[in-house]
């Protein structure tokens, strides 16, 4: 953010865009849905967990689509969960974003010649903003995933939507 | 504790033409072929005479044999399209005995064309979603099952039955592109 000289600061004055602001402030309390689809899922929660730590980056989960920011699409999506993925996608509030974590929700991982039942790449059914590739990713690879969405936001304008 | 070899002798004697055949070749763990439509008497009896007592149903579980004649329709891309006629589904029952100590296989056949066996959901209730996952991936038909749906595959999928030889997967479901 721009801060301008001492004298501002002395008087607790702070000056920046709005643009800066919004984004600021939306990039650092992403509130992830609280949703995880298959061994990825553990990764995530590692990546919750106090090791890694994912909320000091305001990642925290949140029980309920409708006051969520980004979903991490955490493992292999079936057709059947497809339909589910995107209802929940649809029932996030604008701003929203899409982690997709490994190969099976990139598109479709090992499941990519015959699995009959796996959709092959979750940006079928809803569009995504950053790939994490990964069989599962570490959790260090989750967070430069959530990283590179930070740094997108951070770019973002308020007429124009980057992604 | 009972051979394979016994209980089979015990269950010729009780059912005679019910009971087909005893395999015992090795090295795969002996069976016993039966009738599909007297399966749920023979494991009512297994499960519970006194000197057999098999209580648990271990796992149940569909195959194709894919023993019928194969008809090669067409070439699509890479893929021959073939399709199977005649030959047999099975149904394998791995069943034991946690009191006596005792394991048993069976194993029943019936027509791809008209695939049905009767339910052993009335001996082991556990055998109700294992029958839903057969029915649902072979489109074997559990006669007198109370609730046989779909149980992986979403309920209107109609595309058939996708671990059959001759499955062919759909382009698309639900307006989703399936194939790669």
């Amino acid at each position: 953010m721009g801060i301008l000289d001492k004298e501002f600061s002395q008087s607790n004055i702070v000056i920046t865009k709005t643009e800066d602001l919004f984004n600021w402030a939306r990039l650092s309390s992403l509130w992830q849905v609280g949703f995880g689809l298959a061994c990825c899922a553990i990764e995530m929660m590692a990546t919750s967990a106090s090791h890694y730590d994912f909320d000091r980056f305001g990642v925290i989960p949140r029980p309920s689509p409708r006051q969520s920011d980004v979903i991490i699409i955490s493992g292999t999506v079936t057709l059947k969960m497809a339909l589910r993925v995107k209802r929940l996608y649809e029932q996030m509030p604008d701003p929203k974003y899409v982690i997709s974590m490994g190969s099976c929700a990139n598109c479709g991982g090992p499941y990519w010649e015959h699995g009959y039942h796996v959709l092959k790449g979750v940006d079928r059914v809803i569009p995504v903003d950053v790939y994490v590739p990964g069989c599962p990713p570490r959790p260090e690879a989750l967070l430069e995933g959530l990283l590179k969405l930070q740094e997108k936001i951070r770019n973002e304008s308020l007429v124009r939507k980057s992604a | 504790m009972k051979t394979a070899e016994d209980i089979f002798k015990i269950l010729k004697d009780k059912f005679g033409d019910a009971v087909l055949e005893f395999k015992n070749d090795k090295p795969v763990d002996p069976f016993i072929i039966v009738d599909p439509l007297e399966v749920d008497k023979i494991c009512l009896f297994l499960h519970d005479d006194s000197d057999l007592l098999c209580d648990s149903l271990m796992n149940l579980s569909g195959v194709d044999d894919a023993n019928g004649e194969k008809i090669k329709s067409a070439t699509s891309g890479e893929h021959e399209i073939s399709i199977i006629n005649g030959g047999t589904l099975s149904v394998w029952y791995h069943i034991e005995s946690t009191k006596l100590k005792h394991k048993v296989t069976l194993k029943t056949s019936t027509p791809r064309e008209k695939p049905e066996v009767v339910t052993v959901t009335d001996v082991w209730k556990c055998a109700a979603w294992h029958e839903r996952e057969a029915f649902d991936l072979y489109g074997i038909v559990f006669l007198n099952h109370p609730d046989l749906r779909r149980i992986l595959m979403p309920y209107d999928w109609e595309f058939g039955f996708p671990l059959r030889k001759d499955y062919k997967n759909p382009e698309f479901y639900q307006g989703m592109k399936v194939p790669y």
